[in-house]
C-alpha cells in the first residue's frame, strides 16, 4: 500500500517563537540505513523525535507504515511499539537489572510470558556482546556498555525501525566503536535505521543514504559518497570541512 | 591548634578520620539525651506526684472516659496510634495527589493543589478543630446519629488529610526530579503514560523520597498532640486531665514532655537507620 515506511509531510515544529523544524518531506523506504547530519540546531534530533511522537508537529504529518500519528484514532503507543529509539544519554532505567530494562517493556507492552522475554532478552544480550551484564545494575557498567544495552532494550520489542539520536556523542572515544559495531551489524540484518550521528566512517560503511539539515530544513539528500565527493550546496562543504578536518 | 595529642598532622594521615571530625560524627548529642531522660526517668520514679503523672498518662484510672468509639486507655498507645493512623492515610492521599500535581490533566491538576493550597493554606490546630467541632457534628446531624464517625476519629482523620497535602508536595518534587529522558524512554518503547509513571518514574521517586517522608513522620509524632483539642486521650490530653484532677501542672506536664521525648527519639533513631540503609543502597 506504500513503499515507504516512514513519510513526512511538510512537517513544521515551533518551539515558542522558535522555529525547529521548517516544512520536512521525507520518505524512508523498508530497509534504508539514513544518517542525518547538520550543525547543531539544524532540526535533526527533533526530525527524528517526531517520528515517534515524542514532539508533536506543530504543523503537517508523519505517517509510520502508511498510518497517521497526528490521527485522533492513531493509538500511538502501538505505534510506538513498532519504532525503537536510542538516545544520547542511555536512559536506561537505573532501579532495574540490566535483563529486568530489557524485558520490562516486553512484559507491560507485549506481555510476553517470563521464559519468553527472559529467552529473547539473554538472546540480544549476547548479541551485543554483554550477556555476562544480566544482573548488573545500569550504574556499574560503563557508557558504551549502557547504550549497547539501550540498543538491546530497544530492539526486545521487534520493532520495524530504529531510531538513533547521536547514540556515541555522550561516549568517551575507546567505546565509541563498540556501539558502532552493533549498529553496523544491525543495519545488515534489514532494519530500517534512521541515525542523528556524526560519525562519518559508520556513514560510509553502513548507510546507503545521507541527510544534510540546516536551519529546520532538508538541504542535501544523496549518498555518503556523493556528499563527501561532490557536495551540492556551499553549506554542506562548509559543514564537511569543519567536521572531516 | 590542636590540643589533643592525637591530632597531630601525622595520626591525621594515618587514620582517614581526624580526631575533631570522629567526634563530629559521634552521636554525641543523642548520648547526652539518653543519659538526660535517664536521669529524669530516675528522679521521677522517687517523687509520688511523678509517678502518679506518669501513670495517670500511661495506665490512667478506669474511671476515666475512653476516646468515643476508640478502646484505647494508654496515652502513649493513642499518640501511637494517632500519628501512624494518620500517616498512614497521609502516605496513601499524598501519593495519590502527588501524582495528580504532575499530571496534564487540567481537572487533575487543578483538583488537588486546590486540595494542597487550601489545606496548607490552614493552620493544623484550625483544621483539627474545623473537623472536630463543625464537619463531623454537621454530617451527624444530617446523616443522624448512626453517622460512623466521632470527633475524636475525625480529628485523626484530619490529622491524616492535612498532612497529604504536605506529603504531596514531597512526592511531587521527587517525581520532577526524575529526568525528563527516564519517561520518554519508557514512551518510546510503548508503555503508556500510567505503565511509565507505575514501573519507571514512581519506582525511582519513592525511593528518592524516603528520607523526606521518613521525616515527616516524627513531624507527624509531634504535630499528633494538636489532637488533644478535640479530646483526644493521647499524651498531652491525658497530662492536662491530669492537671486539672490534681493541680499539680509541674508534675503532669513534665512527664508529658518526657514520654513525647522518648517516643520522638526513638522514632529519629528507626528514621535515621532507615536512611542510612537507603543511602548505601544508593
Amino acid at each position: 500500500m506504500d513503499d515507504a515506511i516512514i513519510r513526512l509531510v511538510d512537517v513544521h515544529k515551533h518551539f515558542g517563537r522558535v522555529a525547529a523544524l521548517n516544512g520536512i518531506n521525507l520518505e524512508i523506504g523498508r530497509g534504508q540505513v539514513v544518517v542525518v547530519i547538520g550543525p547543531s540546531g539544524s532540526g535533526k534530533s527533533t526530525m527524528l523525535r517526531c517520528i515517534n511522537h515524542l514532539e508533536k508537529p506543530t504543523e503537517g504529518h508523519v505517517y509510520i507504515e502508511g498510518v497517521d500519528l497526528e490521527a485522533r484514532t492513531t493509538n500511538i503507543n502501538q505505534t510506538r511499539a513498532e519504532v525503537g529509539m536510542v538516545f544520547q544519554q542511555f536512559n536506561l532505567f537505573p532501579h532495574l537489572t540490566v535483563l529486568d530494562n530489557i524485558t520490562l517493556a516486553q512484559r507491560v507492552v507485549r506481555k510476553r510470558d517470563k521464559v519468553e522475554r527472559d529467552r529473547v532478552g539473554m538472546e540480544l544480550l549476547n548479541r551485543v556482546g554483554i550477556p555476562e551484564k544480566a544482573g548488573a545494575y545500569p550504574g556499574q557498567l560503563s557508557g558504551g556498555q549502557q547504550q549497547r544495552v539501550a540498543i538491546a532494550r530497544a530492539l526486545a520489542m521487534n520493532p520495524k525501525i530504529m531510531l538513533f539520536d547521536e547514540p556515541t556523542s555522550a561516549l568517551d572515544p575507546e567505546m565509541i566503536k563498540e556501539v558502532l559495531d552493533v549498529m553496523q551489524d544491525l543495519a545488515q540484518t534489514g532494519m530500517t535505521m534512521v541515525c542523528v550521528t556524526h560519525e562519518m566512517g559508520f556513514a560510509r560503511a553502513a548507510a546507503n543514504r545521507i541527510i544534510f539539515m540546516d536551519q529546520g530544513m532538508v538541504v542535501e539528500d544523496t549518498t555518503p559518497n556523493d556528499l563527501y565527493n561532490n557536495p551540492q550546496h556551499e553549506r554542506t562543504r562548509l559543514f564537511l570541512s569543519k567536521i572531516l578536518h | 591548634m590542636s590540643l589533643s595529642k592525637t591530632d597531630s598532622p601525622k595520626s591525621a594521615i594515618r587514620s582517614r578520620l581526624s580526631f575533631s571530625e570522629q567526634m563530629r560524627q559521634f552521636p554525641w548529642w543523642a548520648i547526652i539525651m539518653i543519659v538526660a531522660l535517664g536521669i529524669s526517668l530516675f528522679g521521677m520514679l522517687g517523687n509520688d506526684n511523678y509517678r502518679a503523672a506518669l501513670n495517670f498518662i500511661i495506665n490512667p484510672p478506669t474511671s476515666t472516659e475512653m476516646a468515643f468509639g476508640i478502646g484505647i486507655r494508654n496515652g502513649v498507645m493513642m499518640t501511637l496510634v494517632t500519628t501512624l493512623t494518620a500517616y498512614v492515610i497521609a502516605l496513601v492521599l499524598g501519593l495519590l495527589l502527588g501524582i495528580m500535581r504532575v499530571s496534564k490533566n487540567p481537572v487533575l491538576f487543578h483538583a488537588s493543589t486546590l486540595y494542597v493550597e487550601l489545606m496548607r493554606g490552614v493552620p493544623m490546630l484550625v483544621l483539627i478543630i474545623w473537623i472536630g467541632f463543625v464537619v463531623v457534628p454537621f454530617l451527624r446531624q444530617i446523616f443522624g446519629q448512626s453517622f460512623p464517625l466521632t470527633g475524636v476519629q475525625g480529628a485523626i482523620l484530619g490529622l491524616g488529610f492535612g498532612y497529604a497535602a504536605y506529603l504531596a508536595e514531597v512526592y511531587r518534587s521527587g517525581i520532577e526530579s526524575i529526568p525528563r529522558g527516564q519517561m520518554e524512554a519508557a514512551r518510546s518503547l510503548g508503555m503508556g503514560y500510567a505503565q511509565a509513571m507505575r514501573y519507571v518514574i514512581l519506582p525511582q521517586a519513592i525511593r528518592r523520597v524516603v528520607p523526606p517522608l521518613a521525616n515527616d513522620l516524627v513531624a507527624l509524632l509531634k504535630d499528633s498532640a494538636l489532637v488533644s483539642v478535640v479530646a483526644v486521650p493521647e499524651i498531652l490530653q491525658m497530662a492536662r486531665l491530669f492537671v486539672s484532677r490534681n493541680l499539680r501542672a509541674i508534675e503532669g506536664y513534665n512527664a508529658a514532655a518526657f514520654l513525647y521525648l522518648v517516643v520522638t527519639l526513638i522514632f529519629i533513631i528507626v528514621v535515621r537507620l532507615i536512611e542510612r540503609r537507603w543511602n548505601t543502597n544508593g
